[in-house]
């Protein structure tokens, strides 16, 4: 292709191998070296993979977006104090050994929710701030999420699992019943739990019961 | 430990490396004017401004601004049939891609004004899964991204590459059934977040089965481009041919390493996230739109860029480093913490090619500024271009350890985002979009003041949504940082912020609402005809146009 091209001129051939050998080498820096470090990585002491109900849940949690507002990932205290919040100890890839797709987040226009479970797992609670999240947390911007769950007139059938409402938010007559979707988003949103230590215990004390070898 | 530093040694010392070779080279002077600078003019071009959505009085002042002693350009009728039927070989695919982007972008603004509403507002809108905040905002991103950006793009690339290259668009058939897939597939792939399929990966939401339609339609779309340049009848590649080629190449390997399904697990999803997700702006986007300004900043004064050999390293090092800094997504989570380094340290590289298109693209219209009152494309693509200075300073800064602790998942990196996405590639794209249909329609834009209305609206509103969401974010971010602060009340203190941006957004999309009226318009060749400034060649100039077949090899003009 390159008809007397000038010394810092560049022709097709060129610009192929160029563009290809720059994005290889980034490719292989952030995609294939934690592919190779990762792939064989043990999930963290204790951690348990997900139920089907939790991974419903979980996926409930993909096609409504949560993932938009709140991050799963506490950061170390040197950055920022997202334990003293209560958001739990900086996080670590073992944790995430059956997190797929990732849910990492970009934003906390809410709050870190990799330990919500341990730090709220009142099923109660859950559904109702779901279905009014201004009723339990005031200021709240969260939306709420009524086509989660299903109004009735009247009482409660048999099996229905019903949403209490603080007395200022219940409508008399109502009552508000969660959806199986709701019940299954709530089931995930509980088993948010990695509070257990990153590591593994010296092996000096008598152990608990997570011996499974590093 | 010892692989880490030796990586990290390796990166830090091949970048140094590649700055003292810029420094060395330029005080050489290697960094003059270079052959292919002047490719893009034909005859006695240079000298002549062009602006096909000027005014005729306003073209009158742009000349008179730039060059008064030169007159309409003297160009042998090859030159004139050369162009022409590379314009005319593209126009069709080019005109229904422009199309297709301005309207992803009306409804992308919807989207993005209604997520923007909802965060303020949240008991709004609740009833319906499809249209809660955690859709709508995808929703917005994907039509962005792959609707109006990436169709933008495609079509000012698609007229480009004819017209820099000197050859007719070869497989045209196929870069509009490549548009068209790519266009259902953007529908689909946004319906499908509606109804709650998405894949969770953000930038990555479109689930992989409608992916595929995106890269067929993608390698329709450019395969021929990519022939016409090896038919090419030009000796050298102008540096917009470099950014566009390499674009071309680059998106589909980002696209399909990204989506593969089942490949990816966990904490190296996280990694693949951003690595996609940086280099489809830094890889895809930005040479597309730096493609366009490259071409529209000379093409409108008649004066080729200040440097040519310098828009040969801001090519090599954006790829080179711009390619690795996704990294920088992750600052404090769980990942390899040399990765993160790198990433940093790459991001602050980003300078050198940053400066480098800072020095050519703004000497170039440096002492020109009046050149801006006349021109409509320039007004837009010169600003874009300062944006561009602007997000990439901002990016490299908000890259460092101390100020990402505060920015880091707040609404500070949404006004940055905004920042590159709209100041930077969209304002480019609108006033490519201004140049190039008067010549795909052989009309003029019908109201002059719609465009200075859609301009001002949209200046006017980013001025507002930039400022106030990245004043409420650092705010945010540092109430974050306050361990004595609770949380709750750096929710609440960004309301007033996130007001702003509402209304900021709000004035954004009537901008569009404008914009897209005027396009319509044209498309029906509505309003008054004053035939004459759209047009390349005068009229009676076209059918001699098309029996000068023979193929011109220009190299330099004389």
């Amino acid at each position: 292709m390159s008809f007397g091209m000038g010394k810092y001129e560049m022709d097709e051939v060129r610009l192929i191998i160029g563009a290809m050998v720059i994005l290889s080498g980034a490719t292989a820096l952030l995609v294939v070296v934690p592919y190779l470090l990762l792939k064989d990585l043990p999930p963290s002491p204790g951690l348990k993979p997900y139920t089907a109900l939790q991974l419903e849940g979980r996926q409930s949690y993909i096609a409504n977006g949560c993932v938009y507002c709140h991050s799963q990932q506490p950061r170390d205290s040197a950055l920022a104090p997202d334990d003293t919040r209560g958001w739990g100890r900086a996080s670590v890839a073992a944790d995430y050994a059956y997190d797929t797709p990732h849910l990492l987040g970009t934003m906390r226009t809410g709050p870190d929710l990799l330990n919500i479970g341990a730090r709220q797992p009142s099923r109660d609670w859950h559904l109702g701030h779901l279905y009014a999240p201004r009723a339990y947390t005031p200021g709240s911007i969260m939306p709420a999420y009524p086509y989660l769950f299903t109004v009735r007139q009247g009482s409660a059938q048999p099996g229905d699992v019903v949403v209490n409402q603080p007395p200022a938010f219940a409508k008399p007559g109502q009552v508000v019943v969660a959806k199986p979707e709701a019940l299954a988003l709530v089931e995930y949103l509980i088993s948010l739990d990695r509070t257990r230590p990153a590591l593994q215990p010296l092996p000096v004390p008598a152990a608990d019961d997570d011996q499974a070898s590093r | 430990m010892d692989f880490a530093v030796s990586v990290l040694l390796g990166t830090f010392i091949l970048s140094v490396l590649v700055l003292f070779i810029f420094i060395a080279s330029m005080a050489k002077g290697l960094f003059g004017s270079g052959a292919a600078a002047v490719q893009i003019f034909d005859g006695d071009e240079i000298g002549a401004v062009e602006d096909p959505a000027a005014t005729k009085a306003q073209r009158g002042n742009l000349q008179q601004a730039m060059d008064p002693s030169s007159s309409a350009s003297q160009r042998t009728a090859r030159e004139v049939a050369t162009r022409l039927r590379a314009d005319q070989s593209s126009s069709l695919v080019v005109g229904v891609c422009l199309t297709m982007s301005v309207v992803w972008l009306v409804l992308a603004s919807l989207a993005g004004l209604i997520a923007s509403l909802k965060l303020h507002l949240p008991d709004w809108l609740v009833e319906q899964a499809w249209i809660t905040f955690g859709r709508i905002r995808p929703m917005h991103l994907n039509l962005v991204a792959y609707g109006w950006c990436s169709m933008a793009g495609i079509g000012v690339a698609i007229w480009l590459i004819p017209r820099l290259l000197k050859t007719e668009l070869v497989g045209a058939r196929y870069a509009l059934a490549g548009g068209a897939l790519w266009s259902i597939g953007v529908a689909a792939g946004t319906v499908a977040i509606a109804l709650g399929q998405s894949d969770g990966l953000e930038w990555l939401e479109f689930p992989w089965q409608i992916d595929i339609l995106l890269v067929i339609g993608g390698a329709l779309v450019g395969f021929p481009l990519w022939l016409t340049l090896l038919k090419r009848k030009v000796e050298h590649l102008y540096v917009s041919v470099w950014y566009i080629g390499a674009g071309l190449l680059w998106f589909p390997v980002l696209f399909l390493v990204a989506n593969w399904p089942g490949l990816h697990f966990g904490v190296q999803q996280a990694t693949m996230n951003w690595w996609f997700a940086h280099n489809v702006l830094g890889l895809w986007f930005t040479p597309l739109a730096l493609a366009a300004s490259y071409y529209f900043i000379p093409k409108v004064l008649g004066k080729p860029i200040h440097s040519y050999n310098l828009s040969l390293l801001g090519f090599w090092s954006l790829a080179f480093f711009y390619s690795q800094v996704g990294g920088h997504h992750l600052i404090g989570g769980p990942v390899p913490s040399w990765l993160i380094t790198i990433s940093i340290v790459q991001s602050m590289m980003m300078v050198v090619p940053v400066i480098a298109v800072a020095i050519n693209q703004h000497l170039t219209v440096a002492g020109n500024f009046r050149a801006l009152l006349y021109s409509p494309t320039l007004r837009f693509i010169v600003l874009g271009a300062m944006m561009y200075t602007a997000a990439s300073v901002q990016g490299s800064l908000q890259a460092l350890r101390s100020v990402n602790a505060v920015t880091h998942f707040t609404h500070y990196t949404v006004a940055h985002a905004h920042l590159g996405l709209y100041g930077f590639y969209s304002m480019v794209m609108f006033g490519s979009i201004y140049f190039i249909m008067p010549r795909v329609m052989k009309w003029e834009w019908p109201f002059p003041w719609m465009i200075s209305a859609h301009f001002w609206l949209v200046v006017g509103g980013f001025a507002i949504y930039f400022i106030g969401l990245s004043f409420g974010g650092w705010y945010q971010g540092l109430a974050m940082l306050n361990k004595d602060v609770p949380f709750m009340d750096s929710v609440r203190l960004t309301i007033p912020y996130l007001e702003a941006r509402s209304l900021g957004g709000a004035i954004m999309t009537l901008g569009h609402l404008v914009f897209a009226a005027h396009f319509v318009m044209m498309g029906w060749k509505f309003g008054p005809r004053r035939l004459g400034a759209a047009l390349l060649a005068s009229p009676d100039a076209v059918p001699d146009a098309t029996s000068a077949a023979a193929p011109a090899r220009t190299g330099v003009p004389a």
